[in-house]
């Protein structure tokens, strides 16, 4: 049985297994007992113990089973490739997997007869699955059935078993960004093994190709970020410069002066700047917006590259607008409405009100806002990869081209690369900074914004 | 329910000589009808309280007052109100020095989030009354010490008005209004907020304050409308049903309604 059929038998048994549970309680209350909790609540507590163990006997195979195989696949290889290197055994098994697949190449390589035991082993996998997973869900249903008494605390065994359940999914969601920091980390602790972090937090030349094999010629690489950083901060600092006026002075109008008619239309077609994918931004910096820039340079003798750190900028800002305003929009509408009618009470005239009164009650909201809105800039990758270019200068003209850090990421992982060489490794190393910055970014953020919504509650 | 036909409001809505004429004033939340034909006059230093049960539209009226109203776009506003002789709803007049003239303290005390000084001085720097430093300081202490509040926060001038107890945070409301000079002001249940104690102390203020200034105030506590009017004015659904002198409303009112409203039989 495969995966999907499965599936599906999984979801007929729960249903199946809460009419069963639901009806049992039922009818035992029927019959005059007097149940401990209500009908459904059986009728949950059937249906999760028929589902879950199965569920979760699934999961663990669809992991263990392609290890199993292998390992059993490995044993049936040639005494010389399985003597061999590491990787030649990977190279053979992925090759049995491909001959699995194709029956007509079956008698065509001596790898054909472990590609039959392969075959061979699926099916029996496959039978053994099915039968395991339906014995199961049959176990489930029959142990829950009788377990249904009058006294049986249905009820505070559901909330318990939904509350486990509730509580794995957030912590999937912390393993996950945990597991994450972990392998960046080891990963850069591996790159400053080979560059001393010294260098790379303080170094001014960033070239990072080094020689593939050991004959070639070339450098070593050369692996100093500060033109990196240099150029991430002014591209976002660009980018700010463009979407913290226009954004906030967006959602002033929006929230103090639009009619509702017009705050109506207005949200959604802003939120719509927001929908955008950021590939689409970035061929619109590349092909309208530098070239636009390039030649006004030009018409007043300015030496403008065609991927200027200015084009980036701005179309990043135009990114960032509906982002600022939607959050500047929310925190000035949080500013409670006595204090605008204070005043206005007081002779004040709308102007007057939102620079004095409102935006200074708003005004750690809007902080936390543009820092959020920033650390989006500082991890933007595609609008800079296509509009800013890839040459490391250290320079503050924003008309030359500049790179950044995502942007470096990029490069260094795309195309043929050793996972042990420093170049593949400086990612890594890129990848901690960015993370420690924008996290750092975000945790200020978010103080700043609790400690402002505690002013009002 | 429903509002009465032809009512013409009891006793003596009109005076001579008042310092704010509303004639035949009707307020509409768009289509919604919520005063209906109120004509009133407030006199130069009297305290007139408006009650009436939840809903009547005391609110409504008061805010016509300094044209507050104007801040709520499905608002629309009929009739007159004369300022000294002046219709304030001409379209010729202009929001910002009515409301200077006619100011408000609102129901929760709502101080800004500045220092107690730059809370009452916000207003005269909007209006440009202080030439000076020093002209400001001036104002900004006698408006606190008419709001009472002077002695209790001449040390923390420049702390946050927001960390003010409530009373005081109202005070400190009075106190701004003040500072801008009005003539009138406008209360809307001032002390609903606040304690027994911070009570007593803004009904004794506003019994002071009555010597420079003329004020209308809405109130839910009768024993308030007795304590610091000398008239009241009775409001159901929308409509003025009585106008008299305070002793009078509470001891013989005049109307079944508002009979029926201070004996406690609704609202
Ligand atoms: N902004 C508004 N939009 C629409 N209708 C409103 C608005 N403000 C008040 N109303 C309506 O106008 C009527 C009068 O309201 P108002 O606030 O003046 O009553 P009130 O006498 O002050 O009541 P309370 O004693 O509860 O403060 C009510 O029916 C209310 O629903
Ligand atoms: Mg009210």
């Amino acid at each position: 049985m495969n995966y999907s059929t499965l599936l599906i038998a999984l979801l007929i048994a729960l249903g199946a297994a809460y009419f069963l549970g639901r009806n049992r309680a039922r009818s035992l209350a029927g019959q005059g007992e007097s149940m401990h909790s209500l009908p459904t609540h059986y009728g949950a507590l059937t249906a999760l113990w028929t589902t879950l163990p199965p569920l979760l006997i699934l999961i663990m195979w669809v992991m263990l089973e392609p290890r199993i195989v292998d390992a059993l696949l490995t044993m049936q290889l040639p005494e010389a490739i399985r003597t061999a290197s590491e990787a030649e055994v990977r190279l053979a098994l992925s090759k049995v997997h491909n001959i699995a697949s194709d029956p007509t190449m079956m008698g065509q390589s001596d790898l054909g007869s472990v590609a039959a035991h392969l075959v061979d082993l699926e099916q029996r996998a496959a039978i053994l699955k099915g039968g395991v997973i339906l014995s199961v869900i049959l176990l489930g249903v029959a142990v829950t059935w009788r377990r249904i008494q009058p006294d049986l605390r249905a009820r505070g065994e559901v909330e318990r078993i939904v509350r486990i359940m509730l509580f794995a999914s957030s912590a999937i969601a912390v393993l996950t960004t945990l597991g994450i920091l972990v392998s960046v980390l080891f990963e850069a602790v591996l790159f400053f093994q080979k560059v001393s972090p010294i260098e790379f937090l303080f170094g001014t030349t960033w070239s990072p190709q080094v020689a593939l094999r050991a004959d070639q010629s070339g450098s070593s690489g050369s692996f100093g970020a500060v033109p990196l950083f240099a150029g991430t901060l002014l591209i976002s600092a660009i980018a700010m410069f463009i979407a913290v006026p226009v954004g906030l002075m967006a959602a002033i109008y929006l929230s103090e002066y639009a009619t509702s008619r017009v705050r109506q239309l207005a949200k959604p077609a802003l939120e719509v700047l927001a929908g955008i994918p950021t590939v689409v931004y970035g061929f619109f910096a590349a092909l309208t917006v530098a070239p636009f820039i390039r030649g006004i340079g030009e018409s007043v003798g300015l030496d403008v590259s065609s991927e200027s750190a200015l084009a980036a900028g701005l179309v990043m800002g135009i990114m960032i607008i509906p982002f600022v305003s939607s959050l500047s929009d929310d925190v000035i509408n949080a500013v409670p409405q006595s204090l605008r009618d204070g005043s206005y009470g007081l002779g004040a005239t709308r102007s007057e009100t939102v620079r004095q009164v409102v935006i200074p009650a708003a005004l750690p909201g809007i902080v936390g806002a543009v820092m959020l809105a920033v650390s989006r800039a500082i991890g933007e990758t595609m609008i800079v990869a296509m509009a800013a270019g890839l040459a490391a200068n250290l320079t503050a003209n924003p008309l030359d081209s500049v790179t950044t850090v995502t942007v470096q990421i990029v490069t260094l992982l795309v195309g043929d690369q050793e996972f042990d060489s420093p170049k593949t490794l400086a990612a890594f190393a890129l990848g901690l900074v960015l993370f420690i910055v924008t996290l750092a970014l975000n945790f200020v953020a978010i103080k700043i914004v609790q400690k402002y919504r505690e002013q009002y509650d | 329910m429903s509002i009465i036909e032809n009512h013409k409001t009891v006793g003596s809505p009109l005076s001579e000589g008042a310092k704010l004429r509303a004639r035949d004033v009707c307020v509409f939340y768009g289509e919604k009808q919520a005063i209906y034909n109120v004509s009133l006059d407030i006199r130069q230093n009297e305290v007139i309280a408006l009650i009436g049960p939840s809903g009547c539209g005391k609110s409504t009226f008061l805010r016509c007052l300094n044209r507050m109203n104007d801040t709520i776009d499905i608002c629309n506003v009929t009739g007159e109100i004369l300022l000294d002789g002046d219709n304030i709803y001409d379209p010729r007049v202009d929001v910002v020095p009515l409301r200077a003239t006619v100011g408000m303290v609102f129901q929760k005390p709502n101080p800004f989030p500045k220092s107690i000084y730059d809370n009452i001085a916000y207003g005269p720097r909007i209006h440009g009354l202080a030439s000076s430093r020093v002209d400001l300081d001036e104002i900004v202490e006698k408006s606190l010490q008419r709001a009472g509040l002077w002695n209790e926060v001449k040390d923390r001038l420049h702390a946050p008005g927001t960390g003010l107890s409530g009373g005081q945070q109202q005070r400190l409301c009075i106190a701004r209004t003040i500072a801008v000079d009005p003539e009138v002001i406008l209360m809307d249940e001032p002390c609903s907020a606040l304690d027994p104690i911070a009570t007593a102390k803004i009904e004794e203020l506003i019994d002071e304050l009555r010597e420079n200034y003329t004020i209308a105030i809405v109130t839910h506590s009768m024993q308030q409308a007795a304590r610091v009017s000398q008239r009241t004015a009775y409001f159901h659904l929308g409509q003025l049903i009585e106008v008299n002198a305070t002793d009078k409303v509470f001891t013989t009112p005049e109307h079944q309604l508002t009979e029926a409203y201070i004996t406690g039989r609704f609202g």
